[in-house]
């Protein structure tokens, strides 16, 4: 028996209770960690997700193979991970995947919430003019890039640059912790 | 399992001995509505906006993110009233304590590298750090209180989100590691214990109705869908395009309804059923004084109906909060922790046979020490 969510075989044989119904899954050793790692907190079973496991439920539909091949290849340029990663995975790589991969998540967050705007509480730091984002967002999201090239630089023997960045890192947080606040 | 690794923080130990001899907060057994309703409870997820979120985290950026959430919380007013236990380090056992008492999720219990949990004395709050978001706050009442567990909670937030950058985005929310949590991050659930309803078979037929209006539906421990016990807890399914708010009235117009249909169960067995209720009530009870072995699953079954019993007055002299603290000492890992020894499942089960006479021999359990 193959995955219901890829081409490699199920491993995994869950049932699900959702209200009255029974449902079967058979899943493929990384799918069902994903599927398993949704549950909540608090030892709980796991949840069943919305309408099947919503997450990959829109993408491919009116796409090519080249399309989709495509997109599966674009990274986030601060930490890295690719939106086939993310596919697999079920988890994001950092906040600014949500700029990053905003078209695509998009049509997925619709299929989860019925909505793409959130109406919620906002922090309460300072906005700055003309900024929509809490202030000091680009410069800490700029860190996650930096923290990635440190890795880079050392897996690179590259030490020099390395403690660059660290520097560059920590006068970034620095200058976010010692903001002046009202 | 009782000597401290030497790499351990030995407060952190004391902390967990501490609390095998109290009572958590969801056992209580007080607050409105505490018949049917166990506990309410809300959890906000929270990211750093300078690291990536922790599946994507190198073992450092996971150790410097949990040293950083923990120092700079700590430095806040709501933070002085925790304490800190050092997660990544506990044994098996204590992880599993800390699971069975709602404490910290099963993935955090099972989770890798620097991870920690900080809890207030009374356990209403909980802060875990790097389970799959950097920062899960939960805040937990006895009984029906989703306004009081809101209003707690969200002042946490406000003083930790002076101490820490949150990463936020004007459309999407409090920015989280998986999108079906993004938005307000909050999920807000109530645990009921619906033992009439199950009786009656008319559970089925309740829960559909709340799929319909997006709220899901688990059990308490359950090892797969199963709810042990006829404990479920109701929680809203979306995070995104809605408030906080309207999220908590979601979940908390539908508890009435359902206090109702259990109150109107009850009464219905007690009316139609006497005899037979009466009968089920009271050999529950029997097995749970005489048994010699006895499962977990067995024990919160038998211990669901004579919490019924006791409710619907066909048991006398059993205390609701004492049958509430037996439920979570009966788990595996409380009743290691409580006898002080390693135990396999078969010394287990005759273990807990034997703690469950000793607590209902005489005039009914008694009350746990708070
Ligand atoms: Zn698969
Ligand atoms: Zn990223």
């Amino acid at each position: 028996m193959k995955c219901q969510q890829c081409d490699k075989p199920a491993v995994f044989h869950i049932t699900e209770l959702e209200a009255a119904e029974v449902r079967e899954l058979h899943l493929c050793e990384d799918h069902a960690r994903v599927y398993l790692n949704q549950s909540e907190a608090a030892g709980g079973p796991p949840e069943p997700k919305p309408k099947g496991g919503g997450l990959t439920a829109p993408l491919g539909v009116g796409q090519t193979a080249d399309e989709l091949a495509a997109l599966d290849q674009k990274a986030c340029d601060m930490c890295g991970i690719t939106f086939f990663e993310f596919r697999n995975q079920g988890r994001l790589g950092c906040p600014h995947d949500y700029v990053h991969f905003e078209k695509e998540l998009e049509p997925l967050i619709a299929n989860i919430h019925g909505a793409t705007q959130h109406t919620g509480r906002r922090p309460s730091r300072p906005t700055a003019p003309g900024e929509p984002l809490p202030e000091g967002t680009e410069s800490l999201t700029a860190v996650i890039g930096m923290r990635t090239g440190m890795q880079e630089a050392i897996e690179c023997e590259d030490y020099e640059r390395a403690k660059e960045l660290r520097d560059r890192i920590r006068d970034t947080e620095q200058h976010w912790l010692e903001r002046p606040t009202e | 399992m009782t000597s401290t690794p030497p790499h351990m923080d030995p407060s952190a130990q004391m902390n967990l001995d501490t609390l095998t001899t109290t009572v958590g907060e969801w056992l209580r057994g007080t607050g409105p509505e505490s018949d049917i309703v166990m506990s309410s409870r809300v959890r906000l997820a929270r990211n750093l906006a300078q690291y990536p979120f922790v599946s994507r985290a190198s073992e450092q950026d996971r150790a410097e993110i949990e040293k950083f959430l923990r120092e700079r919380i700590a430095l806040v007013p709501a933070g002085k009233e925790l304490h800190s236990i050092d997660v990544g380090h506990l044994e098996e056992v204590d992880r599993q304590f800390l699971v069975e008492r709602q404490l910290i999720s099963r993935e955090l219990a099972e989770a890798q590298g620097a991870r920690s949990v900080a809890i207030d004395g009374r356990e209403q709050v909980s802060l875990m750090i790097n389970e799959e978001d950097h920062l899960r706050i939960q805040c937990m009442h006895s009984g029906l209180d989703l306004q009081g567990v809101w209003n707690q909670i969200r002042v946490v937030d406000d003083q930790i989100e002076q101490a820490v950058p949150y990463a936020f985005h004007p459309r999407w929310g409090y920015l989280t590691a998986c999108p079906t949590n993004v938005g307000t991050g909050i999920r807000v659930s109530v645990m009921l214990h619906l033992p009439a309803l199950v009786i009656t078979r008319q559970i089925d037929k309740v829960f559909r109705s709340l799929h319909k209006i997006s709220l899901a539906v688990r059990g308490l421990y359950g090892e797969g869908s199963q709810a042990m016990g006829d404990f479920y807890q109701i929680s809203n399914q979306t995070t995104l395009g809605k408030t906080e708010e309207e999220l908590l009235e979601q979940v908390g117009d539908v508890v009435p309804v359902l206090i109702d249909y259990e109150r109107r169960a009850r009464e219905f067995l007690v009316r139609e059923t006497q005899q037979n209720v009466h009968d089920q009530v009271s050999r529950a009870y029997g097995i749970l004084r005489t048994a010699q072995t006895i499962t977990a699953e067995e024990t919160m079954q038998l211990l669901s109906r004579v919490r019924m019993g006791v409710l619907l007055g066909l048991i006398g002299g059993v205390d609701i909060s004492a049958i509430n603290v037996l439920l979570v000492r009966t788990q595996p890992a409380h009743l290691q922790k409580l006898r002080g020894l390693e135990l396999d499942t078969k010394d287990r089960n005759i273990e807990r046979a034997r703690y469950l006479r000793q607590h209902f021999d005489g005039n009914g359990p008694k009350a746990a020490a708070n």
